[in-house]
């Protein structure tokens, strides 16, 4: 497994888009870290960009890399290897790589300017981000065999996940809001990956009491360690599921 | 040594192989012919696992294929289109399939001697003419001493020298008792090569008989013309 890691790096750093996406977003960190005295501010204004950018950059770059490395997975499928092996070093290989590039290009000037608690979980989001989207990325690239529509499937999951999964939630708020809908809240939060770190890391900033009592409400859930250990596990269930799924998938396609 | 048993595979409504049954033992040298689209290479890829049939099983020295992924290291398998990593270069890739086997077996660099590939080995893969990339798939699959030899149309693109280079080998590691399996158009240059004959038609093996059978069926000294014959009667 380890020499198929290393050929998909090597591969990964050959082609430098990886590397640009670093140099990307150290300038974004840096710059926006140094726009405001108030480094706090700063850090929210990365967390936005965090939680658009990284999904999007890691869900795209991954698909397009699986559908172009189709040569490279039919000649290994033919050698003495696992098929299982084989997916599981290009997702590893896929999210060392991008998390790498996050953890450098963000990681270094939050360490730099903003060393607390919600600097650790900006960069702990950023970091499950990569991972999930790059399954996301894995299992939409296997399930179809023509190029342009497992990327506009991406684009798509991508889409739903950042906009219309709020859009929709909001709806129901509006729909709802003679009911008590804090507890249902935590649910969905809890099931799109993108809002539970945002909601992970605004509660560590401690602007949790601009959201009246549903923020009180998910005070008292993520702030306990209870809620936190929750809330990891399901982070890291969405890293684990896409890509198990994408997995069983790939062990019975025809190359 | 291969065993396959009623395998069947569809690709949509397709059936690119119907109720496939076919032995392959060791020391023998078996031409699988047919018409374009008659499943030679599914059948080829089925024996390889890179396609996964419906029906039915293949065992590679009694053991199914399906949960033993080992015995793809006996195996040096020629595709019919060699697809490479467009970037990497032939000596980075042959250092990567080296890498990959981590094999204890003798390599067999015959043919890239043959080839004279040593002299163009910065050449990055995408720059290839076919010849060329059917003659990097060739060292490949001959690297590594394998017991079994899959060649799906060797010769088809390769210059008459090249062919003959090619050919030459065959017959050698035929010699060594190999179990060797090639598809080709070309049944002229078949002759000298096979000792048994698969026919196939539609997803279907139609007769699979030993070479002299054939002849003696046919009244035909040549392949060629045995296969005309059939092919007329049928």
């Amino acid at each position: 497994m380890k020499t198929i890691i290393k050929y998909v790096m090597l591969d990964l750093l050959r082609n430098r888009i990886v590397l640009a996406y670093t140099i990307i977003l150290l300038i974004i960190s840096f710059g926006v870290l140094n726009m405001d005295a108030n480094t706090t501010k700063g850090v929210l204004s990365l967390m936005n960009i965090t939680l658009i950018f990284i999904p999007l950059v890691s869900i795209i770059f991954s698909t397009i890399y699986v559908y172009n490395s189709s040569e490279f997975l039919e000649l290994l499928v033919a050698q003495p290897l696992k098929r299982k092996t084989l997916w599981l070093s290009i997702f590893c290989g896929l999210a060392l790589s991008l998390s790498l590039a996050f953890l450098t290009g963000v990681g270094i000037p939050v360490m730099l300017y903003e060393f607390t608690a919600t600097g650790w979980m900006l960069l702990l989001s950023g970091f499950f981000q990569t991972l999930i989207f790059t399954g996301i990325a894995l299992l939409a690239s296997v399930k179809t065999r023509d190029k342009a529509k497992g990327i506009g499937i991406a684009v798509l999951l991508w889409f739903a996940l950042t906009l219309i999964y709020d859009a929709v939630v909001m709806l129901l708020l509006f729909q709802f809001s003679d009911y008590p809908l804090e507890k249902p809240m935590i649910v969905f939060t809890m099931l799109n990956p993108i809002d539970l770190s945002r909601v992970l890391m605004l509660l560590k900033l401690d602007i949790s009491a601009l959201m009246g009592y549903t923020g009180a409400v998910f005070h008292e859930f993520f702030g306990s360690g209870m809620g936190i250990s929750v809330s990891l596990a399901v982070l890291l269930l969405w890293t684990v599921v896409p890509l198990w799924f994408s997995l069983k998938q790939f062990q019975k396609k025809d190359l | 040594m291969i065993i396959a048993s009623n395998v069947t595979k569809t690709f949509g409504k397709l059936k690119a192989l119907n109720n496939v049954s076919v032995t392959c033992n060791r020391a023998q040298t078996i031409a699988l012919i047919g018409p374009n689209g008659s499943g030679k290479t599914t059948l080829i890829k089925t024996i390889l696992g890179m396609v996964v049939s419906d029906s039915g099983f293949i065992t590679f020295d009694k053991h199914n294929i399906l949960h033993d992924w080992k015995y793809r290291e006996r195996i040096g398998y020629m595709p019919q289109i060699g697809r490479y990593p467009d970037n990497m270069s032939i000596a980075q890739l042959m250092r990567m399939m080296k890498d990959i086997r981590k094999s204890s077996f003798v390599l067999d660099e015959e043919l890239i001697e043959a080839f004279g590939i040593s002299k163009m080995a910065n050449k990055k893969m995408r720059t290839l003419s076919g010849g060329t990339t059917q003659k990097v798939s060739a060292c490949l699959a001959f690297l590594f001493n394998p017991d079994v030899l899959i060649l799906d149309e060797p010769t088809a693109g390769l210059d008459p020298l090249s062919s003959e280079l090619l050919k030459q080998k065959i017959i050698a590691e035929k010699e060594k008792g190999k179990l060797i399996l090639i598809t080709s158009h070309i049944l002229s240059e078949l002759d000298d090569l096979v000792s048994e004959v698969i026919y196939m038609q539609d997803g279907s093996i139609q007769f699979h008989k030993s070479l002299e059978q054939l002849r003696e069926d046919t009244g035909q000294v040549k392949l060629a013309g045995a296969i005309a014959q059939v092919m007329k009667e049928r």
